[in-house]
């Protein structure tokens, strides 16, 4: 796979942050879900943000795959709060069928940050 | 007549060129940005299809026109399997490949018109269309 195709996962104390700025083919959404889940694994972050501004389609399968992370990182204990979803995509991803009743979703990334600062202060901190 | 564009599907990186192919003809033909993006989603579902189930195909997009009213067609063939039983593919939640089985449901909610011609051993044509309002 191109590897110019990885896309970035930013670490901002607790919180991973990674913003999707490219059209995602099948291959490179598997290996970022791959990369996303080793990073949570690896940092227990306590929340990810997920930048979805630049997607102008989510078909069935990234709607799966972002499901699938989700779902993924509750069982470790991270959050996971979806921030620019475009109206239209948000709209088709309903007709579709897919709805995303686990994952948390903001406006935009500023407004995601303060959202995931209340849940992860819900958390708690328990490393003392 | 307007000329048709064709994608042909191979890989997944077809996937996201047919998609863009038919959104960049239905932001052409005035559709605003919600039905560009049934458009591009359906087609999505479709072509990812064509690569799981047939290997290869073809997308073609054109405009059309009926009784005055303008949409864009879209045409999705593969020499595949075929689909033995079009009720079933139809149905929301049923897959031969551990998908969601939301594919060919969701992509006939996201259109006008939908029809599905398979002949198992020989192939699949998926046309549908979207009516500009
Ligand atoms: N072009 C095709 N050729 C042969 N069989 C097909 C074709 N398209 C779909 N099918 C069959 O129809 C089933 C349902 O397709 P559909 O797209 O609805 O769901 P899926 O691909 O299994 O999962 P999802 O699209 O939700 O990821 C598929 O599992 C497959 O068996
Ligand atoms: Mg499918």
């Amino acid at each position: 796979m191109d590897s110019s195709l990885r896309i970035p996962i930013l670490k901002i104390g607790d919180i991973l942050i990674a913003s999707i700025q490219v059209a995602l083919h099948d291959a490179s959404a598997v290996q970022f879900k791959d990369d996303l889940l080793q990073k949570i694994h690896d940092t227990r972050a306590k929340g990810v943000i997920i930048d979805l501004t630049a997607l102008d389609v989510v078909d069935s399968f990234i709607g799966r795959l972002i499901a699938d992370i989700a779902a993924m990182a509750g069982l470790m204990g991270t959050r996971v709060v979806l921030t620019g979803l475009q109206p239209a995509v948000a709209i088709t991803l309903v007709e579709l069928g897919l709805e995303l009743p686990r994952v948390l979703t903001a406006l935009n990334l500023e407004k995601g940050l303060s959202v995931m600062q209340r849940l992860t202060a819900e958390i708690g901190d328990g490393s003392v | 007549m307007a000329q048709s564009k064709t994608a042909v599907i191979r890989s997944d990186l077809d996937i996201v060129i047919a998609r863009t192919m038919a959104r960049d003809t239905a932001r052409a033909l005035g559709f605003g940005a919600i039905d560009q993006a049934r458009i591009a989603t359906a087609v999505s579902e479709l072509a990812r299809n064509i690569f799981l189930y047939a290997g290869t195909g073809n997308v073609t997009v054109r405009e059309v026109e009926k009784l005055g009213r303008k949409g864009i067609e879209i045409v999705c063939e593969d020499q595949g399997p075929g689909i033995p039983n079009i009720d079933l593919v139809m149905q929301d939640g049923y897959s031969t490949s551990r998908g969601m089985g939301m594919g060919l449901p969701g992509a006939r909610r996201l259109m006008d018109e939908f029809v599905i011609r398979s002949q198992e051993g020989v192939g699949t044509t998926i046309t549908c269309r979207k009516w500009r309002n």
